[in-house]
């Protein structure tokens, strides 16, 4: 199972540059997952790698193999599409052999793979049905089988489960999952979902605007954003993300809001110290919060604030708050929530090590 | 129970003036072919002895095949006088090869500018457009200049060869079309799963391609059939189609028109297009529709 790795790719779509200068390596084993809104560049970068578009410059390896001028069948990958693109008019098993098809297998190797690939997914009893006799979920496994009879070491995937209702793509991210633990392919796979990401990953790459945001593990990129824009859009509900200045206070750095609130932010470890008087945007993920907690805890901030609104999402609950000219989300236990009026006042407070500070003109980490 | 629950019936449609109109409307275009076809099909079972009373309306007083016999083996067309059988089978030998040369050619070429990067793909298909535009006419000289110069003029070749070159613009570009809803995530998969060009095109396209090859076989069927200019043009003696030796027939001028013998004569010509018809149809307005909306 071979490492994947893009070196300095440059994609052009006629005068719009779609990637510029896009670096990133996978290695072996990985399952690695490419994360972004629409248009980021995530599919693209996909199809460079499968060979279905043509890099403008760069390099694209796989292993010690420069792929980059290879036809798309010579270079030991296999793909599922979002749509499944299975072949209207032939069977299941017509459709997995076809898969085989550019790879000269003796019949036996051929027929012994199919009937791997069918037994793992539970294709056996559809062998002889065309697609268009299939519920989704069981296109998208005969999708997925027809990659995996490739025996290719680099499994592709395109927004598989997309076109899948709730409980399907559920079921269906844990039989990827598996695969990948039992068979451990290098897998690339492309999505916007960001519970996808975050469930399959061993590395998530966050793109936005053709460019890596983050490039790290599922908790990397959740609890240490790299930026703005990885914090708003990795988690749902998104991070709180408050205006503020920075001020350092008879030697200790703290937040002051617009409102003149007052955060201390000593015990929080910055990886660049800002200027007093810098214009900051302060991080808290709602889930961090603690309610009604008795005598402020070391190193947390306090704060007594004024309910706006209340929220079920089913197993939890959100609480807005008002707090210094926007809201705070902050989630709750249903029981919790429930007892929550809006006028109310509730005393929250926030871990400071579990604070997320930015730049608020570059964006970027501090 | 409020009154938006209740179903009311629909009114029962009234026969309004206007849809009178489409009626009458309707009934004179279907007389305008109707009866000219009866008469045809009457009069080429009377005997010319009924036929010189008149009355072209009646039913033959007695039936009888001797004229679709004599319009078969005897009917003279110019000097050769073995009935339209030699036209027939003219036919038959410049439809095949043009039909299958035409369709082959034009759904490979369809295949290739749907759903594989070809260079200059665009310019090309313009001048496809264009081409298909040209009238025959334009280009006629040149075309016999040019059978000529291969050899092939006033033989059955020269004409299927004509047939096959002035169908490819538009053939191509029906084809064309029609892969080009092909979602396209389906030919990558083919392209990853097998690479191969003729491979894709046989195991793939070719099977998904049932309905739009019944609508150009039609098309091309009748066309081919049909055709009088190049037949005359490019078909040399005792090589013209079907339609000319009928042209030829009823345009005799010396001695008494047998009108029972052309009236045979043209239903012997008309009958394989609409036996294709009749095999095909169904298929065929399942094939327009599956060119609009993809299954």
């Amino acid at each position: 199972m071979p490492s994947v790795s893009f070196e300095h790719i440059v994609k052009r779509f006629g005068a719009v540059t779609v990637l510029d200068g896009l670096n990133l390596t996978v290695e072996k084993g990985d399952f690695l997952v490419l994360l972004g809104p629409s248009g980021c560049g995530k599919t693209t970068l996909l199809n460079l790698l499968a060979g279905l578009l043509d890099v403008s410059s760069g390099r694209i390896m796989i292993g010690d193999r420069d792929v980059t001028e290879l036809d798309p069948k010579d270079r030991g990958l296999a793909m599922v599409f979002q749509s499944y693109a299975l072949y209207p008019t032939k069977t299941v098993e017509g459709n997995l052999r076809f898969g085989l098809s550019a790879r000269k297998l003796p019949k036996a190797e051929a027929d012994a793979r199919v009937t791997w690939a069918s037994e793992l997914l539970q294709l056996t009893p559809l062998m002889r049905r065309k697609p268009s006799e299939l519920s989704g979920g069981q296109r998208q496994r005969v999708a997925i089988g027809r990659a995996l009879v490739k025996h290719a070491d680099v499994l592709l995937f395109d927004e598989p489960l997309s076109n899948l209702d709730a409980k399907l793509r559920t079921e269906m991210r844990l039989e990827i999952k598996k695969l990948h633990d039992t068979l451990s392919p290098t897998v690339v796979y492309v999505t916007h979902d960001q519970i996808e990401a975050m469930t399959m990953a061993t590395k998530i790459a966050i793109m936005n605007g053709g460019e890596i945001q983050q490039f790290g593990t599922p908790d990397e990129v959740y609890e240490n954003p790299a930026n703005l824009f990885v914090a708003s859009f990795i988690g749902s509900p998104a991070m709180n993300l408050t205006n503020a200045r920075f001020r350092i206070t008879d030697g200790s750095p703290g937040a002051m809001f617009d409102n003149g609130t007052k955060m201390d932010l000593t015990g929080y470890d910055f990886v660049s110290t800002p200027q007093d008087g810098d214009a900051i945007a302060v991080g808290m993920r709602p889930e961090h919060f603690l309610i009604d907690t008795q005598g402020t805890q070391q190193s947390h901030s306090a704060f007594d604030l004024t309910v706006k609104m209340v929220e079920r999402t089913g197993s939890d609950a959100l609480i807005s708050l008002e707090f210094a000219d926007d809201q705070l989300f902050v989630r709750a236990e249903p029981d919790r929530a429930a007892k929550t009026r809006p006028g109310e006042t509730v005393s929250v407070q926030y871990p400071t090590a579990k604070l997320n500070l930015f730049d608020a003109r570059e964006g970027r980490r501090l | 129970m409020t009154d938006t629950n209740v179903m009311y019936p629909r009114k029962p449609k009234r026969i309004t003036g206007r849809s009178i109109a489409v009626l009458v409307f309707l009934s004179m275009a279907a007389m305008f072919f109707c009866v000219p076809l009866y008469v045809l099909i009457v009069t080429s079972f009377k005997e010319m002895d009924q036929i010189r009373e008149g009355a072209m309306f009646s039913l033959p007083t007695k039936w009888t095949l001797e004229a679709w016999h004599f319009a078969w083996f005897e009917a003279c067309s110019g000097l050769n006088c073995s009935g339209l059988r030699a036209g027939f089978w003219n036919s038959v030998v410049i439809l095949v090869p043009s039909l299958t040369a035409s369709i082959a050619l034009s759904m490979v070429t369809g295949y290739a500018l749907a759903l594989w990067d070809v260079k200059w793909a665009g310019p090309f298909l313009f001048v496809l457009f264009l081409c298909a535009f040209v009238p025959f006419q334009i280009i006629m000289y040149p075309l016999i200049r040019l059978t000529v110069t291969m050899g092939i003029y006033g033989s059955t070749t020269a004409i299927a060869f004509v047939h096959t070159v002035l169908a490819m613009p538009i053939l191509t570009l029906i084809f064309r079309n029609f892969y080009k809803d092909i979602p396209p995530e389906l030919i990558k998969a083919a392209i990853m799963d097998s690479g191969s060009f003729w491979r894709i095109f046989v195991e793939i396209i070719l099977p998904m391609s049932g309905n739009i090859l019944i609508v150009v076989l039609i098309l091309q069927i009748t066309s081919i059939w049909n055709d009088y200019l190049i037949g005359v043009t490019f078909g040399g003696l005792g090589t013209k189609p079907m339609t000319v030796h009928l042209a030829n027939m009823v345009t005799v001028s010396t001695g008494t028109v047998s009108y029972n013998v052309n009236m045979a004569a043209a239903l012997l010509t008309a009958i394989p297009p609409l036996v294709i018809y009749f095999v095909l149809g169904k298929f065929f307005v399942q094939g327009i529709a599956a060119g609009a909306i993809k299954g």
